[in-house]
């Protein structure tokens, strides 16, 4: 029995007094396939008595079945939850446990470390104050290992733990051990880590895993629970300004107005004077309310609810700073990006970043450079794949109140949303705000779009044509045109080849040069729709989001899609430009319907099905809908 | 001020995590299973939208068979919340009369439970449903996220999760989908108990020892509950002194012996105790991945 079973059995009081003002530590651990992580959180959770009697049977009977020790226990069995898992003998997703020893709590993230789940890890290194690193003695320092090291330290982690295992199968030789700790600090000082511990292990027999282990005479340092154990446990954020974004407004009833939140830096006491972004207004707490009644006191880290002495607007989303010391308030970012989805980064389509309780449309910019994970190097890139990180230009649609990720891990850390299918697709730390577009003011402009509207009689708007090559867009888009100038309307036709010779003929056809050229054709058509004019676009336009962001760049009403439904089969017999074939012979590379896809509207203001009707059918229907929708009128 | 402790960060977490849910969500709803972690999480709740009440009903998706003193806590646990509360029974279990003793766990757990939620997740149009399952009780719910999606159907795709990094939660549906959220992820057993304690939450009785009249099956203790409890040849119900670590439909939760009346008792006890809370619910011990088989069909 150990000491803290003992404790147990004769004090129980003393021992939950104990238990109760532990510190808690979380830490990753990270390392390649085989390099025995799994069995290394599984001797964790043995020797931390973390593991009972009918796990350990469970585990005693798997090991028999799935295990690759022959009748030892197997532990890596215990981690490997999931069915596929075992199966294949990998571990596939991030995975969080727990166990206690005297001093501290620990939460682990086990993380797998094939490189098709890099994200996983970031994952697991975004709530982490240690990473421990493993490393096959058998192997030293490995692509992986320096990946790892690298993706931990991209995310703040400053602590790390070189954990040199399997030592047991290269004779627990101190030559071995030296030689892997020398190659991993020389390439680790290129990295941002403060602090390396190198430990050498065998997770397997459990060498210098809870004690120091008799067969490593050589090795003086702490054992790994040891350190762990003692570890510092970085808190930069209790410190620091007070940040408390607002979650959510508490209005119980009309006399109590609070506004609920984690603070994520600093501390707040009632009368503390503070400003609340992005309106900059300024006020002071007057109560910190909660169920266990008003504290005189709050810091980081607690979940509060604010009152203030004055009356002021504040919403989800909005910070509650430190007068004195507010957080920055901007809309243009550099920041470093990972990029977690299988389809790859599209510089300008627009996307959602959510950053503390905002939620906000953003776009990103082409990355400046992107950094070779292996070898640290900047390369030149178009793009982010799966897995891949660099630092780009994030722009919102609107001015959100953040820090630095170096000042603020939770101020200045973002996801990336996909806007059609709500995945998180990236993540990505601020480095800091970009002036530049604070220097360019709106110019305000005396003639705007409702003078024009009034002198030409009728209203704005933009025809956007999406369907595939030869559906008959441009001809549909000739005769609506013809239609709406005869009823006296100022028009203008934008036609997909007419474009593709001029403001677009850097382009090609790759799915980010497609985005690139909707939004400069969408931001032309934005400010012909300001100038008064009824704008008509025929542009294959075969990306959802790609429409969204058009329909997104002039106000509500104007932006009328309109689909042109010809099934392939019948564009295909047609192919009037003869392009089809030569699609289909591989002479046309990403040729939508072909190898590239279209994304039929889900929410077109119009849909024209071109087996129905012909061309001046639906023209007249279009036209009939601008009727009937106030943008035209028909002549008296 | 002195750093938080770990059951400090555990609370102040589980609201970020209520709060957050409910500020995204249009129609959300807490699971309420009267359970320890039920209790903690309503008191969680309470805590969070302090001095509102919690914006949202709580959801009971009872098999009939749950515990007469569970029945009564559940009534005033609702009324002290001053929480509306939602009892779902499927009406084809009631039509049927599906029970544990001739239609067997799977069946019974699978109808009442798994097909009760579904009907009164579908029915209600709940878009988010916290539930209180910690990521300690067993190895497939150590790889679920916070937020946790269910396709229309309510299934769990465990390899096609989103990554959830910092305390940024992305809580986008797409149509048909419905969120489970759990906020006390992060928890363990051991901080459940010592949260009960500190924070003096009322409790089910049958946590705590006491004589009550048991049969022993198949190595289990099962609790005569009520009248409906059918008696094998040669069984005779027995007053033994004993308690429950975990409760459910009552003639499939065993007993534990045990003299331990007192939270402090309890909790010696479980620490000391070389055997998991789960153990005691006859459900999980199928076959391996059981628990993983079930929630991707939509068991909780």
């Amino acid at each position: 029995m150990n000491a803290q079973s003992l404790l147990i059995e004769t004090d129980i009081e003393r021992y939950l007094e104990l238990h109760r003002n532990k510190s808690l530590l979380r830490f990753i651990t990270c390392g390649s396939v085989d390099d025995g992580k799994s069995t290394l959180i599984g001797r964790l959770l043995y020797e931390s008595k973390a593991l009972l009697d009918d796990q350990l049977g469970a585990l005693d009977a798997d090991s028999k079945r799935f295990g690759t020790q022959g009748d030892a226990l197997d532990f890596a069995l215990l981690v490997d939850g999931l069915s596929a898992e075992r199966e294949q003998g990998i571990t596939i997703d991030v995975a969080y446990r727990f166990f206690a020893t005297e001093r501290r709590k620990f939460i682990v993230a086990d993380t797998p470390g094939h490189e098709q789940y890099t994200r996983n890890m970031i994952t697991g290194a975004s709530t982490a104050d240690v990473a421990v690193i493993l490393v096959d003695a058998r192997k030293g320092v490995l692509t992986q290992t320096r990946r790892h090291s690298y993706l931990a330290s991209l995310v703040g982690i400053r602590r790390v733990v070189l954990a040199v295992n399997k030592l047991d199968c290269v004779d627990y030789s101190r030559e071995v051990f030296d030689a892997i700790e020398r190659d991993y600090r020389a390439f680790a000082a290129r990295l941002d880590i403060a602090e390396i511990v190198a430990i050498p292990l065998s997770a397997l027999r459990g060498d210098n895993i809870l004690e120091a282990s008799a067969q490593t005479p050589w090795y003086s340092g702490p054992s790994l629970l040891q350190h762990l154990e003692q570890v510092h446990i970085d808190s930069a954020n209790d410190s620091g300004p007070l940040r408390l974004p607002v979650q959510w407004v508490n209005r119980p009833n009309l006399d109590f107005r609070g506004f609920s939140g984690r603070i994520l830096g600093g501390r707040v006491r009632p009368g503390d004077a503070v400003r609340v972004l992005p309106s900059g207004r300024q006020s002071t707490v007057a109560r910190i309310v909660t169920l266990d009644g008003d504290l005189a006191e709050a810091g980081n880290g607690q979940s509060v609810t604010l009152t203030l002495s004055d009356e002021i607007d504040i919403s989800r989303g909005d910070v509650i700073c430190a007068a004195a010391d507010p957080a920055g308030l901007a809309d243009q970012f550099e920041v470093h990006l990972v990029w977690m989805d299988e389809q790859p980064l599209l510089p300008g389509r627009s996307y959602l970043v959510k950053l503390g309780a905002s939620l906000v449309g953003a776009s990103i910019g082409a990355p400046k450079y992107l950094v070779d994970v292996n070898t640290l190097e900047h390369l030149a890139a178009k793009t982010l794949q799966l897995n891949e990180t660099g630092v780009c230009t994030l722009t919102l649609d609107c001015a959100v109140a953040f820090d630095a990720y170096a000042q603020n891990r939770d101020m200045g850390s973002f996801i990336v949303i996909d806007r059609l299918t709500n995945q998180t697709v990236g993540a990505g730390m601020l480095h800091f705000a970009l002036r530049r577009s604070q220097n360019i003011h709106w110019q305000a402009v005396e003639v705007d779009k409702s003078a024009r509207r009034r002198q030409n009689g009728h209203a704005p708007c933009v025809l956007w044509l999406t369907g595939l090559s030869g559906s008959g867009k441009s001809t549909i888009a000739n005769i609506v045109e013809r239609q709406l100038h005869a009823l006296g309307a100022r028009t203008y036709l934008l036609d997909g080849d007419n474009v593709r010779h001029g403001l677009s003929k850097d382009l090609g056809f790759t799915a980010a040069d497609r985005v690139e050229n909707i939004r400069r054709i969408g931001e032309v058509a934005r400010l012909m729709v300001d100038a008064g004019l009824i704008v008509i676009t025929a542009f294959i336009s075969p990306f959802r989001s790609e429409r969204d962001l058009a329909r997104h760049m002039v106000e509500d009403g104007e932006f009328v899609e309109i689909f042109v439904d010809t099934p392939l089969s019948v564009v295909e017999q047609r192919d009037p430009k003869g392009l089809y074939k030569k699609a289909r012979k591989g002479e046309l590379k990403n040729f939508t319907g072909i190898d590239s896809p279209y994304e039929v509207p889900e929410r077109a203001e119009l849909h024209i099905d071109t087996m129905q009707s012909d061309p001046e059918t639906a023209a007249s229907a279009i036209v009939e809908y601008l009727v009937e929708r106030g943008v035209v009128k028909l002549p008296s | 001020m002195p750093a938080l402790t770990h059951l400090q960060r555990l609370e102040a977490e589980s609201i970020d995590i209520l709060r957050e849910a409910v500020a995204e969500a249009e129609r959300p709803v807490m699971l309420y299973s009267i359970g320890k972690d039920s209790a903690v999480m309503l008191h969680l709740a309470r805590k969070a939208f302090f001095p509102s009440r919690p914006p949202f009903p709580l959801l009971h998706v009872d098999t009939t068979w749950k515990f007469r003193a569970m029945y009564a806590m559940r009534e005033r646990m609702a009324h002290d919340a001053g929480m509306e509360l939602l009892v779902h029974r499927n009406p084809e279990a009631v039509r049927l009369g599906i029970n544990p003793f001739t239609h067997g766990s799977a069946l019974h757990t699978d109808v009442w439970k798994t097909q009760g939620l579904k009907q009164a997740l579908d029915q209600h149009g709940f878009d988010v449903a916290f539930g209180g399952a910690r990521r300690d009780e067993e190895k497939s719910r150590a790889k679920e996220r916070v937020f946790s999606f269910r396709s229309a159907h309510h299934r769990w795709d465990p390899k096609n999760q989103r990554p959830e990094l910092w305390r940024l939660y992305n809580a986008r549906r797409n149509p048909g989908e419905s969120i489970r959220v759990f906020p006390l992820s992060n928890w363990t057993e051991l901080d459940v108990w010592q949260y009960i304690r500190q924070e003096a939450i009322t409790i089910v009785p049958l946590y705590f020892a006491a004589q009550r009249p048991v049969v022993e099956r198949d190595g289990q203790l099962l609790m005569v509950d009520d009248e409906r409890f059918v008696l094998r040849e040669g069984e005779a119900a027995q007053l033994r002194s004993v308690r429950f670590r975990t409760l459910g439909c009552y003639p499939l939760t065993a007993a534990v012996e045990s003299t331990a009346d007192t939270l402090p008792a309890i909790i010696q006890e479980m620490l000391l105790a070389r055997t998991t809370e789960r153990q005691g619910r006859l459900i999980d011990q199928d076959s391996n991945g059981s628990m993983e088989k079930k929630k991707t069909e939509g068991y909780f």
